[in-house]
């Protein structure tokens, strides 16, 4: 029975009666449901455990959660055993029975299920032990795993809400802005524009209405942060999004999520109606004068849509085209109408920072970039997943310490930050500090904080064809720069790539770039150069290699290498005819197979098979 | 079937009639239709008083829009960059060539449509591939024929 929330004393009481009906010490198997840990399997493992707490009838009282994403991805599904914290992976439901016993007899550990450190092979117990865990700072994505998403009360019961209480029975819009401002908050979608400003600038516009909007469009590829605050915990985003609404005067909110988040449209969308039930949403807030609601547009899967007057014009019904801004959205955005546009990840840092004040906040960070970063760490990295930590923190701290480094011994090439608009750094930056400016520095970009780790077995070349190529695909095509540039560009690479290159390449792709670069419509052009820029600048002997030698250093590009089978290594187990789609190889069994290179297409697919390394590249 | 009209006017009644709500109601009649059949769409612009044109244009802007039917099952390979660093390309070409069909397309006997995406947020299980919703993480070729056979 969900109670309508009319004052804000009684969501207080409301708060404190959870919190004294919850024991803290009672047994609680949390098992991560988010969309990672659900591509492992652990929608059976949750059913496995709820039957088999079933069959052992109802005396047993240990909670079953499912909660949103904890972040280590890689190793799921993900169970921890609360109180004690004792974090299990790779759970399968075969697992589940042993779990329950061990749990209801109060104590005992399933040694095989916990984190082995790769290199002492010790066990470890608790997640905040891990190494994956232990130098990460997750104030923002915490919660993630200790709440059901769908469930208010959880969210409620660990303090939720309570920003929201606090503005609006102790604070001015004016003040809400001046901390937001003080607090050093900047936007967490890319740019880097500091939040309280655009508050600023949206409160003073004059308009008919305004309208808060929350950018769920999160294109970058490589990123998934805020699928899985949505995903985890939708409640910090709405109460992020209230606050926002008093403090800017705004009576309607719209969050735009991308249409391959299943998962995060639902729960948002029970999210809404919870808070709605719940009097968190509709007329007269709690009482204090504030309406605010909040409705959910899904994308159409166009990337150009995360920037903000695309997405405006895509919330409107039409076609997601960006128009010149030198009038802005906070002016003029929706309907005309002044509009405020952040992030998920920036709405969810709000109530962190009304709750726990400027000088906590500001205290995290470096000079110029304060708080923490949410980074999707991925490619060829051993813990592959989401990690939270303060601005600032190397990247060498973040891909070897957390990321636990390269695997099967490769060596590290190159980590690519900021998506398309970003660039890929080299080895010699590994000490870079992480933060908005130290990376603009470099030539890349924060961006929305996707990492892609990449190994030697990676061409750089082949990584900026792939950006540009992603790029014009996704340009809307409004404006000639970007249009045209990223088709030439795309051309002069792919010659590059199938070593064809020309002497002068090079320099036409810098040409081409300073061009965008000046004179592109939208942030999609203006970054696009990104990527060619940055490679050039630190991988520009693997251009020359492809151009004068015609060779790919990284042995990937297909039409720079060739395969063979090498006789001595080969024990004719037939693992590599088998994948073959070409029919390219044959031989007997227990005979050295041979490999015929005018029917091979280089899929890779012998290479992958074979275990013995007997397939070579050359 | 496939041009119940009874089933826009469903979609277009859940919508309001507004016409910023042409993508939702372009989604949901994908949904519910497979695809965006012409009849549909002549409907909608009579009905929410947008020409047709305007209304193709915003359906052919969207990559999630399709004017063809689609096969029974679809098969998404992402090709986000964490993929793609982890070999996405080559599963795709080894798909296509396995299904003799490109990128966008649908097998003959309407049995597979093969996209490609551009980032399904689930990194960590790069390279990836979904079949009708379904999330098959770490993929190699050589898993690629015993998976595809569950749906043949």
């Amino acid at each position: 029975m969900s109670p309508h929330l009319k004052t804000i004393s009684e969501l207080r009481s409301f708060r404190e009666n959870l919190k004294r009906s919850r024991d803290p010490r009672s047994p609680c198997i949390t098992v991560c449901s988010g969309t990672g840990c659900q591509a492992c399997g652990a929608l059976e493992v949750l059913e496995a455990f709820r039957e088999k707490i079933r069959e052992m009838g109802v005396n047993q009282e240990i909670e079953i959660r499912a909660t949103g994403c904890h972040g280590f991805c890689e190793r799921g599904p993900l169970v921890v055993i609360r109180p004690q914290k004792i974090c299990y992976m790779n759970v399968s439901p075969e697992d589940v029975s042993e779990i329950l016993h061990q749990v209801a007899k109060g104590g005992g550990v399933i040694e095989r299920l916990l984190y082995q450190d790769p290199m002492t092979k010790q066990r470890i117990l608790y997640e905040e032990e891990i190494p994956f865990y232990k130098f990460q700072r997750r104030i923002v994505f915490g919660s993630n795993g200790e709440i059901d998403p769908t469930n208010i009360d959880d969210y409620i019961g660990i303090g939720g809400y309570q920003a929201l209480e606090k503005v609006l029975s102790t604070m001015t819009p004016e003040e809400v802005i001046q901390t937001i401002k003080a607090s050093g908050l900047r936007g967490r979608g890319g740019g880097g524009f500091p939040t309280g400003i655009k508050w600023e600038a949206c409160r003073r516009a004059k308009g008919r209405e305004k309208f808060i909007i929350c950018n769920a469009d999160e294109g970058d590829p490589g990123a998934y942060m805020d699928r899985s605050l949505l995903e985890g915990n939708p409640h910090s985003v709405i109460e992020g999004m209230l606050i926002g609404a008093y403090a800017i005067g705004s009576e309607e909110g719209y969050v735009y999520v991308r249409n391959e988040y299943p998962l995060a449209v639902s729960n948002l969308s029970c999210a809404i109606d919870q808070a709605r039930a719940y009097g968190l949403l509709g007329r007269n807030i709690l009482s204090s004068g504030l309406n605010f609601q909040i409705k959910i547009n899904r994308g159409g899967g166009a990337f150009v849509c995360g920037e903000s007057t695309a997405l405006m014009a895509s919330l409107e019904g039409r076609v997601g085209e960006p128009r010149a801004k030198y009038i802005h959205t906070v002016e003029q955005g929706l309907w005309n109408q002044p509009s405020n546009l952040n992030n998920v990840e920036t709405w969810a840092n709000i109530p962190l920072i009304i709750n726990r004040g400027v000088e906590w906040y500001s205290s995290i960070g470096t000079e110029g970039s304060k708080g923490t970063k949410i980074f999707s760490l991925v490619g060829k990295i051993n813990h592959t997943g989401l990690v939270e930590v303060p601005m600032g923190m190397t990247l060498r701290q973040i891909i070897f310490d957390i990321g636990g480094g390269i695997p099967k011994n490769k060596r590290f090439k190159a980590v690519q930050t900021g998506g398309p608009s970003g660039g890929c750094l080299p080895e010699a930056l590994l000490d870079l500090p992480v933060d908005f400016d130290r990376l603009q520095e470099a030539g890349s970009m924060m961006g929305s904080g996707g990492m892609i780790v990449m190994d030697e077995d990676n061409c750089m070349v082949d990584m900026a064809r792939y950006f540009v190529q992603f790029l014009e695909e996704e340009s809307c095509g409004k404006c000639t720069p970007c249009r045209e540039g990223l088709y030439q560009m795309g051309r002069i690479l792919n010659r590059i790539c199938r070593g064809e290159g020309r002497e002068g390449d090079i320099e036409l792709l810098e040409d081409l770039s300073l061009v965008m670069l000046e004179s592109s419509l939208c942030g999609l052009g203006l970054t696009a150069p990104n990527p060619v820029l940055s490679t050039l600048r630190y991988f520009r002997d693997e251009y020359e290699a492809h151009i004068q030698e015609r060779r790919c250093p990284a042995k990937f590009c297909r039409e720079l290498i060739s395969f063979s089978i090498h006789p001595e290594k080969c024990t004719g187990c037939g693992a590599c005819a088998k994948v073959c789609p070409a029919q390219a190889i044959t031989g007997e069994r227990k005979k050295v197979h041979l490999l015929e290179s005018q029917k091979c297409v280089k899929c890779r697919a012998c290479f992958e098979a074979c275990k013995f390394d007997a397939v070579i590249i050359s | 079937m496939l041009t119940d009209l009874g089933t826009v006017n469903e979609i277009l009644e859940k919508h309001g009639y507004q016409r910023a709500s042409l993508i939702g109601i372009l989604q949901d009649i994908q949904s519910r239709m497979n695809y965006l059949p012409r009849k549909a769409l002549l409907h909608l612009s009579r009905c929410l008083d947008i020409p047709l044109a305007e209304i193709y244009e915003v359906a052919t802007f969207y990559k999630a829009f399709h004017l063809e039917p689609k096969g029974r099952h679809t098969i998404q390979v992402c090709l986000g960059t964490a993929c793609h660093v982890r070999g996405s390309r080559r599963i795709l070409s080894y798909l296509e060539s396995l299904l003799e069909v490109k990128a966008g397309g649908t097998t003959k006997d309407l049995s597979f449509s093969l996209e490609t995406v551009n980032c399904l947020g689930a990194c960590a299980l790069g390279p990836l591939l979904v079949i009708d919703r379904k999330y098959y993480g770490k993929m190699s070729t050589n898993r690629m024929e015993e998976i595809l056979k569950k749906y043949r």
